[in-house]
């Protein structure tokens, strides 16, 4: 038995293992599988102090101090606390009433959530919160500018924006803490499922649902009301993850292959038609074509992410296309978004009720900044239709500039990519799945509104997320953002459990002497006993491992933690 | 899974570039083409809502751009936005409306007062670093407020116009038109009042927006006959205004059977010829006619060009252009009729000042003005004019006679203008009575500067169509007594 360094890894040497533990289908149903919640430091495994007796220095073990979240907080902070400055200072000379108050809000949301992560998830990621943070005061400082507008935009509400994101944060810390592990969630599969598609098809309840700028997705509860596709989104994303990757080799290896292209069986389609059926009927009942642009895009995504079946996404488009071709040709207020589309610039599309006035509105303010922005306070972004809401990435356009723009797209990819890392570095299929499908749907929601307001879509009344105003909006986007950090902590936790490549007690018994998992001739255990999560196990495997890709990937997360 | 999820990446990497390209397309690609759409409003809040600097004169602020709740921002005011003041000052200063564009210094100075000028670069950049809304600069004119109020006032309800310059440098002193109009009205922040405002104006009665000072041209009747007495004095025809030039009762014009008359057909002397300096005196025409004639087109047109005929003046706004007629066709008759100041002849009033200025100014013509300094909002000086000689339209010695003629046209006992006698000022003038359309009564005419031993001031005034007197009206009658009252301003 030799003894090689810890950080030594050599990807070739890897072998695929011919073991092959926990393939046959339906032993993992999740309803069978033992408590999610393990105990990652089973006394049988090696402990830091026997690994300091090898080695002869201590591993960096020790909680991360998260300076660098600190200081991006502080350097997300002061942006938008000068951007509130800015902004009173350039309307009415000088600072906002709602200033400090504002600025008190922000850094107690920055503080908070930052302590929060500290002692209950102190391995997450360190870039996620401040880059939310920023975008989320950027969003209120054009708030407050349209706000403070004398010319008026009706319905900007600064104070109420940043109430949402105190509650926000608030919540997205209880879900941080009483969720302690992102798996727990893989139970409540099915019930997620229900939940969402009840809440999604909730505003077409008569006496709950209400009609709202011509979409009926919203509805009134308590006085408040509320966008439930918003959460709906996030009970989907579960119900994916959770469904997907149980089913995953149903759905991978079963049916009939034509050419290339493994098609799935029929049956295995069924919950797809379902979610397509209910995607339609969102378009078509609640004339949110964003919201089921929005679920099949991250329907499909998680779909590839479990199955890695390209023919997936074919079906996926396919059905898309149908159903939008089919919609445009039934329902006049599609087409007339694609009419506004296609045709925006036509004096007569613009002059049209449900033209595209608001679009066009819109691109003048875009052109209006051009590369560097008017300056907060200087331009007019409060002619644009729902310049605090759907359309406030015309307003920063306007006011910041493409280098404004730019740099926020910057920051979402800085999240998005953060949260696609999490699912790479996480072990368990489940939270993989979730992490990828939750980061994919920040960016696919994205998408779709920028490409609307920057015509490269048809428009649809999605929000920017973080930045538009809407406390609905807000919170459920914070949520996610809280699933994401749980998430992160498990992915870049340095596991006591050894990875490949790392040195573990042969058979998890010391006298046995130590063996580099992976290269031993018998890697298939690489601990005295199995973890208790079988998925959790069956990801770790080099059996999931293709012969050319992914080992470093597989390494990862045992140095994730210190950094 | 890890292949699926760096495809997924791929995929959002892929969205975010698509989004930053349309970005990018809108906001660099396309922004000139959306920033010049019809409907864009925010091209007029870019060019009407920027703080425009103020138009001065003197110390008072002639126009000025106040802050207002709106999205311009901004609106144009004039004079305080007392309309019967602003009117006064409109045919100079113009109008600055979203919908009808700018006229006058508001249009010629636009570069300096929005801020955009090349001379403003340095300006504008510390604006962008201090994050400081661009102030556009102060422009501050010729104009002398008491003076433009008084040549307003002495024309009272009359239509005509007024124009006073000081003779050495040629900065213009007043610049009345009347009927004027009120600019604040065509300032309104709404695109429809601003519209339906100018279209009022446009047809209302008299051409209330044209600046009847540079904008105009009228037959200049006998003030002209300036022109035919210098080109005789500097072509040598004459020696002196003393030499004697026929004076017929009638003057046949040669080639026609047709006489032209002396005012009231009266004789203009027993003999049939007097000296150059009485016929100006007594404003013979019959004498200009034979001398215009004797001297021939081409000489007076020589003469005529020399005081700023056929050549606009740019005061910065470009005059309408004076014009002597052309020497195609030009038969003597019509030459006769020139020399009077009929016929062919149309000058503006802004001309006939001038020709004042250049005698004044010991035949030298300077060029009119009317900005004399732009300052930026710091109050540091961009550009100062400097007083500008055109040419030497004639000689001295011409001069002293030209100016002893037009003294004695005031003050001589049978001079044409004695109604432009002030006490204790040697004020020189000369009359003229333009006929203007057959059946309209005549325009009413008079130029003249004082004091002639030191001049301050060169003025002409036309009242037209004979103002409240009507077909009576003389250009000594109903002229020389409002180019009394400015000279008295300017003396005051």
């Amino acid at each position: 038995m030799t003894v090689t360094s810890p950080g030594f890894t050599s990807p070739g040497t890897l072998s695929p293992s011919t073991s092959s533990p926990g393939t046959s289908p339906g032993t993992l149903s999740p309803d069978l599988s033992p408590p999610m919640v393990s105990d990652t430091s089973s006394p049988s495994q090696a402990t830091p102090e026997d690994l300091t007796d090898i080695f002869g220095a201590e591993p960096t073990f020790k909680k991360p101090w998260r300076i660098a979240e600190i200081f991006l907080l502080l350097l997300a902070l002061g942006i938008g606390i000068g951007g509130f400055a800015m902004v009173g200072y350039v309307m009415n000379g000088e600072l906002p009433d709602t200033f400090w108050l504002e600025s008190a809000s922000m850094v107690g949301i920055a503080l908070f959530m930052h302590l929060v992560i500290r002692f209950v998830a102190p391995w997450a990621d360190q870039i996620i919160l401040p880059a939310v943070v920023l975008v989320n005061a950027l969003g209120i400082v054009m708030i407050l500018r349209l706000d403070l507008a004398p010319a008026g935009a009706a319905g900007a509400n600064a104070i109420r924006q940043t109430q949402w994101a105190a509650v926000s944060v608030v919540v997205a810390a209880a879900v941080l803490i009483i969720l302690r592990e992102h798996r727990t969630l893989r139970r409540f599969t099915y019930t997620s499922g229900i939940v969402g598609l009840i809440l999604l098809l909730s505003p077409m309840i008569p006496g709950l649902g209400m009609e709202i700028n011509g979409a009926r997705i919203w509805i009134q509860i308590a006085g408040m009301s509320i966008q439930p596709g918003e959460f709906a989104k996030i009970f989907l994303a579960i119900f994916f993850a959770g469904y997907f990757f149980n089913n995953r080799d149903n759905l991978t290896l079963a049916g009939p292959k034509l050419g290339p292209i493994q098609f799935p069986r029929f049956r295995d389609l069924g919950p797809i038609l379902i979610v397509w059926v209910a995607a339609i009927a969102v378009l078509v009942m609640q004339s949110d074509m964003g919201m089921s642009l929005m679920l099949f895009g991250l329907f499909v995504a998680m779909l590839y992410l479990a199955t890695q079946r390209f023919s997936w996404v074919l079906i996926g488009f396919c059905l898309v296309g149908a159903g939008g071709y089919f919609a445009v040709q039934a329902f006049p207020h599609v087409s007339q978004r694609f009419d506004g589309w296609l045709h925006a610039m036509d004096p007569a599309v613009i002059d049209r009720a449900g033209g595209s006035f608001q679009l066009v509105s819109g691109l003048f303010g875009l052109a209006n900044g051009g590369l560097l922005g008017t300056g907060l306070g200087h331009g007019h972004p409060y002619l644009v239709p729902l310049s605090f809401s759907d359309f406030i990435y015309s307003s920063l356009g306007e006011e910041l500039g493409l280098t404004g723009l730019l740099a926020v797209l910057v920051v979402f990819f800085l999240i998005v990519e953060r949260g696609l890392r999490t699912a790479i570095d996480v072990r368990d299929g489940f939270g993989k799945v979730l992490a990828g499908g939750l980061a994919f749907l920040i960016a696919w929601q994205l998408f779709i509104i920028v490409g609307g307001v920057t015509r490269l879509l048809p428009l649809t009344g999605l929000t920017v997320p973080f930045m538009a105003q809407g406390g609905t909006s807000l919170l459920s986007n914070w949520i996610v953002i809280a699933i994401l950090i749980r998430i992160s902590n498990e992915a870049r936790r340095p596991s006591i459990d050894p990875g490949l490549g790392e040195v573990a007690p042969v058979n998890g018994d010391e006298s046995q002497g130590y063996v580099v998992v992976g290269q031993s001739d018998t890697p298939a255990i690489v601990s005295g006993s199995p973890s208790n999560d079988a998925t959790e196990m069956m990801d770790a495997l080099p059996r999931e491992l293709p012969p050319d890709e992914d080992a470093t990937e597989m390494i990862a997360p045992v140095s994730g933690g210190t950094q | 899974m890890n292949k699926s999820l760096r495809r997924i990446a791929t995929i959002v990497t892929v969205l975010f570039i698509a989004i930053m390209a349309s970005t990018t397309w809108i906001q660099f690609h396309e922004a000139n083409s959306l920033n010049n759409n019809g409907r864009n409003v925010r091209r007029l809040y870019r060019e009407y809502g920027n703080h425009r600097g103020p138009i001065m004169a003197q110390g008072t602020t002639l126009a000025e751009s106040v802050e207002v709740d709106s999205p311009f921002g901004f609106q144009r005011r004039y004079m305080g936005g007392d309309a019967d003041q602003a009117q006064i000052f409109a045919p100079v200063t113009g109008f600055f409306s979203i919908a009808n564009g700018t006229t006058m210094i508001e249009n010629t100075e636009n570069a300096f007062l929005n801020g955009q000028a090349n001379a403003m670069w340095m300006e504008r950049m510390q604006d962008l670093f201090m994050g400081r809304e661009t102030q556009g600069a102060s422009v501050e004119l010729t104009l002398n407020p008491a003076v433009q109020k008084a040549a307003w006032d002495a024309l009272g309800g009359q239509r005509g116009a007024v124009v006073a310059v000081e003779p050495a440098t040629g900065k213009i002193l007043a610049m009345v038109s009347k009927p004027s109009f009120n600019p604040n009205d065509l300032a309104v922040l709404s695109t429809g009042q601003a519209s339906s405002n100018f279209t009022d104006l446009v047809g209302a009665d008299n051409d209330p927006l044209i600046n009847r000072t540079i904008g105009a041209l009228y037959p200049p009747g006998s003030s002209f006959k300036l022109i035919p007495a210098a080109a005789a004095l500097e072509t040598g025809y004459l020696r002196n205004a003393d030499q004697s030039i026929p004076a017929p009762h009638r003057f046949t014009l040669p080639g026609t059977t047709h006489d032209l008359r002396n005012f009231g057909d009266h004789a203009c002397s027993s003999t049939d010829e007097m000296s150059l300096h009485d016929a100006m005196v007594i404003s013979c025409n019959t004498a200009f006619a034979s001398l215009g004639v004797e001297l021939g087109g081409e000489a007076l047109r020589k003469q005529a060009q020399r005081f700023g005929f056929d050549d606009p003046f740019e005061v910065p706004m470009r005059s309408a252009s004076s014009s002597f007629p052309d020497a195609d066709g030009f038969s003597p008759d019509r030459v006769a009729l020139a020399s009077i100041g009929q016929g062919d002849v149309t000058a503006t009033p802004l001309q006939m000042a001038m020709v004042s200025a250049a005698i004044a100014n010991d035949g030298i013509l300077m060029q009119p003005y009317l900005v004399d300094t732009v300052r930026d909002s710091t109050l540091d000086v961009i550009q100062q004019t400097s007083p500008k000689r055109l040419r030497q339209a004639v000689g001295s010695n011409t001069v002293s006679q030209l100016a002893a003629m037009m003294e004695d046209s005031v003050s001589g006992a049978s001079g044409t203008a004695t109604a432009a006698r002030i006490p204790g000022v040697r004020v020189a003038g000369k009359t003229g009575t333009a006929q203007a359309a057959a059946g309209d009564a005549p325009h009413a005419w008079f130029t003249a500067f004082a004091p002639v031993d030191n001049p301050q001031i060169a003025v002409a005034v036309i009242v037209e169509h004979g103002g409240d007197m009507g077909s009576d009206a003389t250009g000594g009658r109903v002229a020389a007594p409002v180019v009394a009252s400015v000279i008295r301003a300017v003396l005051q």
